[in-house]
């Protein structure tokens, strides 16, 4: 089964709710194909984004295109998208078969294609048997596959999908994010994906959106976002990091001079504005070394207040003489010696792996 | 028992107990078991009573069958006992009014369940009950008045030049459908309503996102989900429809008889306890049978209008 696919363009989409502004001129394209996340706490936006895609809030402003057709004014039901929900909603009263079909038979398919439509999509899901039963006879993960299963019958070009995994346990989780990277693959569909947790958006995604109050604050895909965030809100909100507050001094092709009361350091400049201004450092811990003498660059003095074991890592807490709390991820290799609590040593980090970035972009 | 033993007292909770055992044994069972047995005693005068000749039989209830009355169905002439044509005329009129209850409950379940603003809310449901606080007598009598020929339904009518001359309302049994409709309606309502309510409203955005226009989303989603709210709202309309005795005989035709009068005037006017007792509970045996039918057609389980 190839779908068609197609991509999707919004250009300066706005959305007010009363004098709430939902979503803040968003302005991204997506490729036909490809698996786009959205990515952002709670109240960022990004559901509001997904509805307005799919039809069920028409943007303020700003145009949305799928497949280069402007969508203004089109019914969820005229549109080629289609929207798995965080709770599945999937129909209790009907078997799994009619709730699969249900696309088709609101299409007037005739019912020995609907059933033979239904069955092949099953077996797409890995669902072979379960054509007759009843919603509430499946588990969690078998009714994920039932609503994916439901949306692909009607070949839809664009896949939208809103937290669908949220409610699953880990190990199931972990295992229906390959599941979904393997149907987006197998189909070709557009797939758009709601998600909170920078795990899933990371691991799925060929590209993904990472938004704050309302604004999307930077497009990249998951290598970049991780490793090269544009701001500080994406930079905390994607991982772990070690904050210094600070001024920037002697900026010279992308690096910088870092004054902080807890020493100055050198580190990649982010787009801070002009010299002097006030901005933040961030390195990430697993960037962050713990040497036993001072390391020949960004190094700090420091005494080791928690070691944590974690079994693939350990996270060491550490609190510098100038009173900064630090933390370093060291790899647990199977012959590391921990260090132990109030043993005095140095932490340090290249300056490559650390920015001065600016804080997250606001409504303006 | 010990729950209650434990939470009252055992003084207050044997009060609650023996009220409860009074309310349902002298005012329930008694009356009723009363009515049950007279059913199959023949009306004797007061000297026979006891007698030889009271004995136990059916032929109070076969007095149903007794006096016909011919009529005519499709052009088809036929000859039936005038009170089993009574009795089947209140149970199809009491479909009818339930019929028309649901077509105007459900809209306006739907739009309150999933439409109306839920602040706006409360104002929607106390302009619903607020009729209600009126007694049934004087509702009954107000459509009376509406209703009559030269009342002010047929004047405004007349105004606005919906009609050329006045619509006599109380002829055959429209009044009295019309006053049942307006009296019950709300007992359908409230149970759509309840049920509509619980419906995810996620499930109607699926079906919209897979394609579906909103009569088929009434259809496959809203419906089914619905359907034990409509169950039990229409049990409940139409076992008051023919149990009704006021609005049938307040908003009476010449030509409309209710079931209810028949019995009502078996035992005041004839004052024939036995063979009203006997009308009574054939109506009421009749009324249940039909319900348990109509549950089965629609494949509808008592446990679903329990709920």
């Amino acid at each position: 089964m190839v779908a068609m696919s197609a991509g999707i363009d919004l250009e300066n989409v706005t959305c007010d709710f009363g004098p709430f502004r939902a979503v803040d001129a968003a302005n991204v394209s997506i490729k036909p194909g490809e698996f786009f996340s959205f990515l952002g706490p709670s109240g960022c936006g990004k559901t509001t984004i997904l509805r307005m895609i799919s039809g069920f809030i028409e943007p303020t402003a700003g145009s949305i295109r799928i497949g280069g057709k402007d969508m203004r004014g089109q019914r969820p039901n005229q549109r080629p998208t289609a929207l798995i929900f965080q709770n599945l909603a999937l129909f209790p009263l009907m078997p799994i078969w009619e709730n699969i079909a249900f696309g088709l038979e609101v299409r007037g398919v005739d019912k020995a294609t609907r059933r033979k439509t239904a069955e092949d999509l099953l077996a797409l899901v890995d669902l072979p048997d379960a054509a007759d039963k009843m919603v509430s006879q499946l588990s969690g993960g078998q009714k994920q596959r039932v609503a994916i299963a439901r949306a692909l019958a009607v070949e839809p070009q664009v896949m939208l999908l809103d937290e669908p995994l949220s409610a699953l346990d880990l190990k199931l989780r972990q295992h229906m994010r390959a599941e979904l990277r393997a149907i987006q693959k197998r189909t070709g569909v557009t797939f758009i994906y709601i998600t909170h947790d920078q795990g899933e958006a990371l691991a799925m995604s060929d590209r993904v959106g990472v938004m704050s109050q309302g604004r999307i604050q930077q497009i990249a895909d998951p290598r970049d976002i991780y490793n090269s965030p544009i701001n500080g809100f994406v930079a905390s909100f994607v991982g772990e990091n070690n904050i210094f507050t600070g001024k920037v001094e002697n900026p010279s092709q992308g690096m910088a001079s870092f004054s902080t009361p807890h020493g100055t350091f050198r580190a990649r400049l982010g787009d801070v504005g002009s010299g002097g201004v006030q901005a933040r450092l961030y390195v990430r811990p697993e960037h962050t070394l713990l040497m036993a003498a001072p390391g020949p660059e960004n190094s700090i003095p420091v005494t080791v207040a928690e070691v944590s074991f974690e079994g693939n890592f350990v996270a060491v807490h550490a609190v510098s003489d100038s009173g900064a709390k630090l933390m370093a991820e060291v790899r647990n290799d199977g012959s590391a010696t921990l260090p132990a609590v109030g043993d005095r040593m140095h932490m340090a980090f290249d300056a490559g792996r650390a920015a001065i970035l600016p804080d997250a972009a606001t409504k303006g | 028992m010990r729950d209650l033993i434990r939470r009252y007292g055992t003084g207050l909770s044997t009060i609650i107990c023996l009220l409860t055992a009074f309310w349902l044994v002298m005012l329930v069972i008694v009356p009723n078991m009363t009515l049950f047995e007279q059913s199959f005693r023949p009306y004797l005068p007061v000297a026979e009573i006891g007698g030889p000749r009271d004995v136990y039989s059916l032929s109070n209830y076969g007095k149903v069958l007794e006096g016909s009355v011919e009529r005519s169905l499709f052009g088809i002439g036929f000859t039936i006992p005038v009170r089993v044509l009574t009795f089947t005329l209140t149970i199809w009129y009491s479909i009818v009014v339930t019929v028309i209850c649901f077509l105007l409950a459900y809209p306006l379940a739907y739009y309150m369940a999933k439409i109306a603003n839920p602040r706006a809310l409360p104002t929607l449901i106390l302009l619903l009950f607020v009729p209600l606080w009126v007694s049934e007598v004087l509702r009954a009598f107000a459509w009376w008045i509406i209703l009559a020929l030269k009342g002010p339904l047929n004047s405004l009518l007349l105004f606005i030049g919906a009609i050329e001359k006045p619509v006599r309302w109380i002829a055959d049994y429209d009044a009295v459908m019309i006053g049942l409709v307006y009296t019950y309606v709300l007992f359908m309502i409230f149970p759509i309503y309840n049920a509509i309510s619980s419906l995810d409203r996620n499930q109607i955005e699926a079906a919209e996102d897979l394609g579906a226009p909103w009569w088929r989303i009434h259809w496959r989603i809203v419906l089914p989900h619905a359907k034990p709210g409509i169950a039990s709202g229409s049990v409940i309309v139409f076992m008051l429809s023919a149990g009704s005795l006021l609005v049938p005989s307040v908003l009476k035709s010449p030509n409309s008889q209710w079931f209810t009068e028949t019995i009502n005037e078996t035992f005041n006017d004839a004052l024939d306890w036995n063979t009203a007792s006997a009308y009574a509970f054939l109506l009421l045996i009749l009324c249940t049978l039909f319900v348990t039918l109509a549950m089965w057609v629609f494949r509808v389980k008592l446990s679903d209008i329990a709920k």
